[in-house]
């Protein structure tokens, strides 16, 4: 325990420079975090929460057991506009997945130590994000049993998928992402469910554990591959954090849509996808550090960098926007510069507006100091953003279609009923996913942390 | 602590990794074997007709061109399929008694059509017209086969998209004169390059072949 007082002289005006809380141990590590899953230590907001998840999933099921009822006429897509809130849901859903890949690949290349309490976490946001995503093409086929026919395969057909198409980069993308960011994620647990085999009492745990630990048994052979292993997937997908959102912008940058075809998107899309991955982790671990009592591993400190990060690419995403206006009127091109005065002054004036105060002012108050570290103003801000982030896919998508070239062909879109419950029911998926991954499995990687702690005493004692 | 399992649990784990890969391949290798076998194609497998009507005794036997009966199949998309009074134009006056031959008599009596049962049924979203198939030189023989020497007449060829784009993609390997479209054992005369004059034909029945594997030709 004398290291644990080491560790308490370090500054502690209100746990700003902790990246752990004092007086800790190895032992209290493992307590503290394995034991909500051992020992089943669950707040009752979970119950109340997974019912609430578990309403909303209904609510999904229900959606798409109609859609492929009656196919997608039920949504509001007709012609102009023949993308609607599927696109825009899928570009959200995957944007949200990319805080995860960043705290995991490029804060860990950068030695960034702080990434150690929120990666795990975030990690297991990205999977059930990019689920989420999936969700939203597949189910605008139509015929989502066929999906398989976009998968280059020996086919009776005599056919390939239309390689020069984005929307066959999209699956290549959207797939690798998944794979890469699955098993990361997974290859992250194997040590800390070797822990938890070790520590469980019942003989189904320790089973289930053993199982998935790989057999684990912490030699320095294991650790050296481990670490390796590690680095290399850490490799892997950090290209992909920049890589698969600049796909998804492709999806609307290689048309010759006025508001789409703009060579900005791919940057200005990766920023904004970690901005509202960001504000999302924001949002959820706000409540779960509270509910369960994590104060001590994930700090003010890692509020504030978070908080940091957001601002960070929101001046980038505010930057875009800018872009776009100066880019449309330096073109010279009479049909980007009606496009984008449509969009300010246009039918759908009210979500530009929207989106402004969201995304751009909104922002701006994380320059302050107090507000980083004012929970409750974070928690609201963060949602807000994340509303932003859905209102500026849902401007590209709408606004750039429903009045374009020809003006007989103009016309007004809104979602329909089957929109917003598709929506909101994959928000119910997306929050039982969560919430059975924080019940089964340790939300914080321990090892690592139990690592941080020992380099943390290590740097104090010298 | 006593161990969780038995020494052989490191066999089952290394096994698994080959296993899984395994099963991946045999799971897809058997749905892309099945989907392609006469199970599923119906190539080869001889339907039951309300009459078992002979082609090979037809038109090899007798001498029947194929037009007699499915007389639309130069001028429509539909081949055209025989009426009854077509087949009561013989057996109004031979093998009348035969019991075989009832639902042909019952058939024009009562003024109701046979009900033939399909052997190449195209799926709906693939347009295929007959005319301009025969117009253009290409055989009854290349998509049905031998039908002259089918005593009862089933599917040769599986219908799917890869072998109707075979001879869109190059359609000079199965093109003939036009005069031939309907002779059942036309060979090229001897010493004759197929090839070669299915090139010159492509050109004279002015067959666009960059066109041919256009989307709508098919799907419209």
């Amino acid at each position: 325990m004398a290291d644990a007082n080491n560790h308490k002289q370090q500054p502690d005006n209100d746990g700003q420079d902790h990246l752990i809380g004092p007086g800790h141990d190895i032992r209290s590590i493992d307590d503290s975090i394995g034991g909500i899953v051992l020992e089943q230590r669950h707040p009752a907001s979970w119950l109340f929460a997974f019912a609430v998840g578990s309403a909303l999933f209904m609510v999904f099921l229900t959606s798409t057991a109609y859609l492929i009822l009656k196919g997608v006429g039920i949504w509001g897509i007709n012609i102009p506009v023949a993308w609607g809130w599927a696109i825009i849901n899928f570009v959200w859903w995957v944007g949200i997945g990319h805080a995860g890949t960043l705290i995991s690949a490029i804060l860990l290349l950068f030695h960034q130590d702080w990434r150690t309490s929120i990666n795990r976490f975030a990690e297991a946001m990205t999977l059930f994000a990019v689920a989420c995503a999936s969700l939203f093409p597949l189910l605008h086929l139509g015929r989502p049993w066929l999906f398989y026919f976009i998968m280059p395969y020996p086919n009776t057909m005599g056919m390939w998928p239309q390689f020069r198409s984005p929307l066959a980069w999209d699956v290549f993308a959207v797939n690798t992402y998944a794979t890469v960011s699955a098993l990361f994620w997974y290859v992250g647990l194997v040590p800390d469910l070797a822990t938890m085999r070790d520590r469980a009492k019942n003989r189904i745990t320790q089973v289930a554990c053993g199982i998935a630990s790989l057999g684990w048994r912490g030699s320095a052979r294991h650790w050296f591959r481990y670490e390796m292993a590690y680095l290399l997937l850490a490799g892997l997908a950090t290209p992909l954090v920049v890589s698969v959102h600049s796909i998804v912008s492709y999806d609307f940058a290689v048309s010759l849509i006025p508001g789409w075809h703009t060579t900005v998107f791919p940057p200005y899309f990766v920023a904004g996808a970690v901005f509202s991955g960001f504000a999302m982790v924001m949002t959820l671990m706000i409540p779960i550090r509270k509910l369960y009592g994590l104060e001590d591993f994930i700090t003010m400190r890692h509020i504030n960098n978070m908080a940091k990060i957001t601002l960070a690419t929101g001046l980038i995403v505010a930057y875009g926007y800018s872009m776009e206006f100066f880019v449309g009127w330096y073109s010279g091109h009479e049909e980007e510069q009606f496009m984008l005065m449509n969009r300010v002054t246009g039918y759908y004036w009210y979500v530009f507006a929207a989106l402004i105060l969201c995304n751009v002012l909104t922002t701006q108050l994380l320059w302050f100091r107090s507000i980083r570290q004012n929970l409750v103003a974070l928690f609201i801000i963060s949602i807000i953003i994340n509303i932003g982030m859905w209102l500026e896919r849902y401007l590209i998508v709408i606004t750039s279609l429903h009045a374009d070239f020809l003006p007989s062909s103009w016309g007004t879109y809104h979602g329909t009923i089957w929109d917003w419950t598709l929506y909101i029911g994959t928000i119910g998926f997306f929050v039982v996913l969560l919430l059975v991954f924080i019940r089964f499995l340790p939300m914080i990687s321990m090892f690592e942390m139990k690592h941080l702690h020992h380099k943390l005493q290590h740097k104090a004692k010298h | 602590m006593p161990q969780i399992f038995p020494k052989t649990a490191n066999m089952l784990a290394h096994m698994s990794i080959v296993g899984a890969v395994l099963a991946f391949v045999i799971f897809v290798s058997v749905l892309a074997i099945i989907y392609r076998s006469p199970y599923v194609t119906q190539v080869n497998v001889v339907r039951e007709q309300p009459i078992p009507f002979s082609h090979q005794h037809h038109v090899e036997q007798l001498g029947i061109d194929c037009r007699y009966c499915h007389d639309t199949v130069e001028t429509s998309g539909f081949a055209g399929m025989p009426s009854s009074e077509t087949c009561m134009t013989c057996h109004s006056q031979i093998w009348t008694d035969q019991p075989m031959l009832q639902p042909v008599v019952q058939s024009y009596e009562n003024e109701q059509p046979i009900e033939w049962i399909r052997v190449h049924d195209l799926p709906d979203f693939a347009y295929f017209d007959h005319s301009i198939h025969v117009q253009k030189g290409i055989s009854c023989v290349e998509c049905h086969g031998r039908v002259d020497q089918m005593p009862l007449v089933r599917k040769t060829e599986t219908l799917h998209m890869s072998w109707c784009l075979e001879c869109h993609r190059t359609p000079e390997e199965f093109i003939r004169p036009r005069e031939h479209v309907f002779t059942m054992d036309w060979t090229p005369e001897p010493g004759e390059d197929r090839y070669a004059m299915g090139e010159a034909l492509v050109q004279e029945y002015n067959i666009r072949k960059e066109q041919l594997t256009n989307c709508s030709i098919c799907h419209r």
